[in-house]
């Protein structure tokens, strides 16, 4: 870091991480390290999964990203601008739902541009340009309350997708799904990602996820989490889950990850002991 | 209450879209359901009035101090001249001038309901303006919160000098009786149901650029609608009674001015004929509140049903 506080890596890194630390509730009773010492370069367009034991701070790491919690060490950068509040150029996508159910499906994928005081005409136009990249044209009337689970986070990616985001950080989004439903999101996922050109940074605890996903896996530490490594995967999508390769991968994460949840697990325990 | 009016036109829109064979089918089933809740009803009112007219018939019940249902709705047109008496008894003025018997039931019964009414929008409408300002503003929640929390406590009763000292007698001071009893809970109870919004949805707008206000617009206000009308709910009976309480102490006419009648001319076929009349108004109020909470609360999962087959 140069003394102007300009970055001295290159600007066009989607997401910059440098000593990020984030304690929660710091200076209180209560407080608990979240995260330490991350470091980390996005490149646009790459698709990034943070995998880890429950609990070991990689979802605050998207939070941080987002801009929605503040770094408590460190700095974030995107595209050469400082992360310090949220921005419709990172768009976030949580695990449960977060449809507002008072909107309907179209209304709720143009709330971005309805902020932004965008007419009628405008906000459907581009909310049904956004639902026909998700494949729910037929949905744009209904309500969440009428769509399954696996539609409802469609929808929600439909809403991301229409703010134009750069980045695009989701936090475990098919957690609630059922195997198959998840199978096919992931699937639709790669598409959405390869034709809107975002970087993804993705957030799960499931190794296959991972595997069917990432140009690069960064497995966390447990608590408080920290990189342990960073595991590029080079296979060409659509990814064969069943092929040697792949298993092979899957053995060196499970093992990658066995010591942290182990440690994760002990840990727990210990609290539980002195609670 | 825009958001009703959408609502609205979504639930018709969704109506449209299915078959009509199968929104025949919803229709007939929600006849049955309906006609079903009100055998119930009709049945849990006979069981009471039945109970009471066997005390009675047994002797146990004294007819002059506890007249039976038969007796206190028998002679509706007796009971009916005590009714709106301001008008009714002015000096120089018959008996049977006036108004019908039935014509002054009505009036006071609409004086009193309409005191209700005005009372419980006022109250609603400054008591969730005072909870989202309370959370909007950090040094307004410090200045006002204690206040509040003080006065919440406060039986409405203490309030009805001030009432009288403010506002003398009419319906201003009875209005005022219900807004004060309602205020301070509904504000309370407005805040808890901010600090309820899923977080989530407040993390998306903010995502989206929203600024803070329109965080509160767009999403915390059409958050808590439901929620508050479930408050709403709750408070329209802690209207009814205060509202008497009001009426028989400052006001001309009115539901509580009959029951003060009533007590003062040792009336206790009128007292019982009023408290029926109350109580149906205060059961019309709270099914159409019940009507207009199942429109807005479509998207909530259906505890209620769920326990049903348990």
């Amino acid at each position: 870091m140069s003394s102007d506080g300009a970055p001295r890596f290159s600007s066009k890194d989607a997401v910059v991480c440098r000593g990020v630390g984030k304690i929660w509730a710091a200076g209180t009773k209560r407080a608990h390290e979240a995260l330490r010492d991350i470091d980390l370069d996005i490149q646009p367009g790459e698709f990034v999964v943070f995998l880890g034991p429950s609990g070991c701070g990689k979802s605050t790491l998207l939070y941080l990203i987002s801009g929605l919690e503040d770094v408590t060490e460190g700095q974030i950068w995107s595209f050469s601008d400082k992360v310090e509040t949220p921005s419709p150029d990172r768009s976030l996508i949580f695990q449960e739902t977060s449809l507002f159910p008072w909107l309907t499906v179209w209304q709720n994928v143009s709330f971005g541009l309805a902020i932004r005081g965008a007419s009628q005409a405008e906000r459907r136009a581009v909310a049904a340009e956004a639902l026909q990249r998700v494949g729910l044209s037929a949905a744009i009337d209904k309500r969440p309350d009428e769509l399954s689970g696996g539609m409802r986070q469609r929808v929600a990616v439909a809403r991301a997708l229409a703010m134009r985001p750069k980045v695009l950080l989701m936090d475990e989004p098919f957690a609630a799904l059922d195997v198959q439903t998840r199978a096919r999101m992931q699937d639709f996922l790669l598409d959405v990602w390869r034709d809107s050109g975002a970087s993804v940074l993705f957030v799960t605890h499931h190794i296959d996820e991972a595997v069917a996903l990432a140009d690069r896996v960064v497995v966390f530490t447990a608590r408080p989490g920290r990189i342990k490594t960073i595991f590029p995967i080079t296979l060409p999508r659509p990814r064969n889950l069943f092929s040697r390769e792949v298993e092979a991968m899957r053995i060196q994460l499970t093992e990658l990850l066995r010591d942290e949840v182990d440690r994760a697990f002990a840990e727990q325990e210990a609290l539980a002991a002195t609670a | 209450m825009t958001v009703v009016a959408r609502d609205g036109d979504a639930g018709a829109a969704a109506g449209a879209s299915r078959p009509a064979a199968v929104t025949r089918l919803f229709a007939s089933m929600a006849g049955l359901d309906a006609l079903s809740k009100i055998w119930w009803t009709c049945l849990s009112i006979s069981l009471f009035a039945g109970l009471w007219e066997l005390c009675w018939a047994l002797g146990w019940a004294d007819p002059k101090l506890l007249p039976p249902p038969h007796i206190f709705l028998g002679n509706i047109v007796e009971q009916g001249k005590y009714f709106n008496t301001a008008t009714r008894w002015q000096v120089g003025q018959s008996m049977n001038d006036g108004p019908t018997a039935f014509e002054s039931v009505m009036i006071t019964m609409g004086a009193t309901t309409g005191r209700v009414f005005a009372g419980l929008v006022i109250a609603s409408v400054l008591a969730i303006s005072i909870g989202v300002l309370v959370r909007y503003y950090q040094f307004f929640d410090k200045l006002v919160l204690p206040t509040i929390t003080l006065l919440s406590p406060v039986s409405p009763i203490a309030w009805l000098p001030v009432a009288i000292f403010m506002f003398g007698i009419g319906n201003a001071p009875a209005i005022f009786m219900v807004v004060v009893a309602l205020f301070f809970h509904m504000v309370l109870a407005t805040i808890n149901q901010i600090d309820g919004v899923n977080p989530n949805l407040i993390n998306v707008a903010r995502t989206m650029g929203a600024s803070k206000r329109q965080i509160y617009w767009r999403v915390v206000v059409p958050a808590i609608l439901p929620g508050m009308l479930a408050v709403l709910r709750l408070n329209l009976f802690g209207a009814w009674m205060v509202v008497l309480i009001a009426e028989s102490t400052g006001v001309g006419y009115g539901m509580g001015q009959v029951i003060m009648l009533a007590r003062n001319t040792f009336n206790p076929s009128l007292v019982f004929f009023t408290i029926a009349v109350i109580g149906v108004l205060g059961f019309g109020f709270d099914w159409l509140l019940r009507l207009a909470q199942r429109r807005i609360l479509y998207w909530l999962p259906d505890t209620k049903e769920k326990l049903r087959v348990l």
